[in-house]
């Protein structure tokens, strides 16, 4: 084999190895190239949360308990298995970056009701590997479908807000029966699993009810307004018109998930926490 | 061609043992009695024929389920031009009151795991 043949077979070599390393590149141009952004959906579900009205234990109790009952949510006594669509949480836990070292003790345990954000981006829907999880087209809420969930929790890992409960066990034995035994709706309960979460009532939405959280609030003398749904895109619909006179703010904005649930935030938080509603 | 003979037995036996589900059937339970099935309590008809229905429920459930899921879409037309609400317990159970009596009879004499039950909720007497 003489020297110029021996040289032009590495050349090629080399030629053929750098090609190859650059093959993935070619995918990133593709990544590049794609759509800036998300085309708006037609509509877009979304909920304004009063956050003084919500922070009475007694609408808050209401809003939970109609959500449980409506979907046969499993209420399972350890911790670590709770299973919840829709439930309290400390302020400083819900708003971190609305904390400070300074603040009051009793303004950072304000209890606030938390539940799917229904985000514009939502990162679970990146990460399922199965579509059990998506974000529908038509209306803009984060689905679920129970047929397709492995069960792998990826979903649970990407959510930024924890709104997502996986079920440990057979949840059927924990799920509230009515004097025959029977579960309280006709909802399908899940099964050991899979991942569950908040559908903004997507069977409500379908037969044009609220949501079973709002219609309860609503139904509560004063509770009236603490939870409001609506179309976002919509100007004319009550959360536009909310969003657009109230100070209102949502959780951990700067993550760029767009999140769809918005919280009144009233003039004096020290209000709600010393006098129970501002 | 003195191994004719060990062959055509050789191959005779491998059939028979092949054939095992076939003579199984066939030969020491005979014809098994269908299963029992609870009539539909109300309707002259079933969303699409009989036939169709025994054959291709679980497909048409599973069609139902990707248009209610996930396209949105509640209604479904049959053959026939009916309009149905796309929906198990709230279509195929109000007639099939009793999925015991149907659904699991027929899935048992299949022997075909029933596994809708585990999540959606069962109509009464089941």
């Amino acid at each position: 084999m003489d020297e110029s043949r021996r040289r032009f077979l590495k050349s090629l070599g080399s030629v053929a190895m750098g090609a190859g390393c650059g093959l993935p590149l070619l995918d990133s141009a593709r990544w590049l190239a794609r759509p800036a952004a998300v085309p708006a959906a037609p509509t877009q579900w979304a909920m304004v949360i009063d956050l003084a009205k919500c922070s009475r234990e007694d609408v808050q109790r209401a809003c939970t308990e109609a959500c449980r009952r409506e979907h046969n949510v499993p209420s399972i006594p350890d911790p670590a298995e709770h299973i919840d669509w829709i439930w309290s949480e400390h302020y400083e836990h819900v708003f971190p970056d609305e904390v400070h070292a300074h603040m009051a003790e009793d303004v950072r345990q304000i209890p606030v009701l938390v539940l799917c954000n229904h985000c514009t981006d939502p990162p679970c829907v990146k990460v399922c590997p199965t579509q059990a999880t998506w974000k529908r087209e038509s209306d803009g809420i984060v689905m679920m479908d129970m047929h397709r969930c492995i069960g792998c929790r990826y979903c649970m890992a990407a959510c930024p807000y924890g709104s997502r409960s996986f079920n440990w066990r057979d949840p059927r034995p924990y799920v509230e029966r009515d004097a025959q035994g029977k579960p309280a709706s006709d909802y399908p309960t899940r099964t050991a699993g899979v991942v569950e979460k908040c559908t903004f009532c997507a069977e409500r939405i379908r037969t044009g009810r609220q949501p079973a959280c709002v219609e309860a609030a609503n139904q509560l003398p004063g509770g009236e307004g603490a939870l409001t749904f609506g179309d976002v895109t919509d100007p004319d619909s009550d959360v536009s018109r909310l969003l657009r006179d109230e100070n209102t703010i949502c959780r951990k904005i700067g993550l760029g998930t767009g999140p769809n649930v918005y919280y009144i935030v009233p003039p004096s938080l020290a209000a709600i926490a010393h006098g129970g509603e501002a | 061609m003195r191994d004719r003979t060990g062959i055509v037995l050789g191959l005779g036996a491998v059939l028979a043992v092949a054939a095992f589900p076939l003579w199984n059937a066939l030969g020491s339970k005979a014809e098994r009695a269908r299963p029992n099935l609870e009539r539909a309590v109300e309707g002259p008809e079933c969303v699409e024929d009989t036939l169709y229905m025994t054959a291709h429920h679980q497909d048409l459930l599973n069609e139902w389920r990707t248009a209610v899921v996930r396209t949105g879409e509640r209604y479904y037309t049959s053959s026939s031009g009916k309009r149905y609400e796309m929906s198990l317990t709230g279509t195929c159970m109000k007639c099939h009151v009793n999925s015991g009596a149907f659904c699991e009879r027929c899935h048992e004499y299949a022997d075909v795991t029933l596994t809708c039950w585990r999540c959606h909720v069962a109509p009464e007497g089941s």
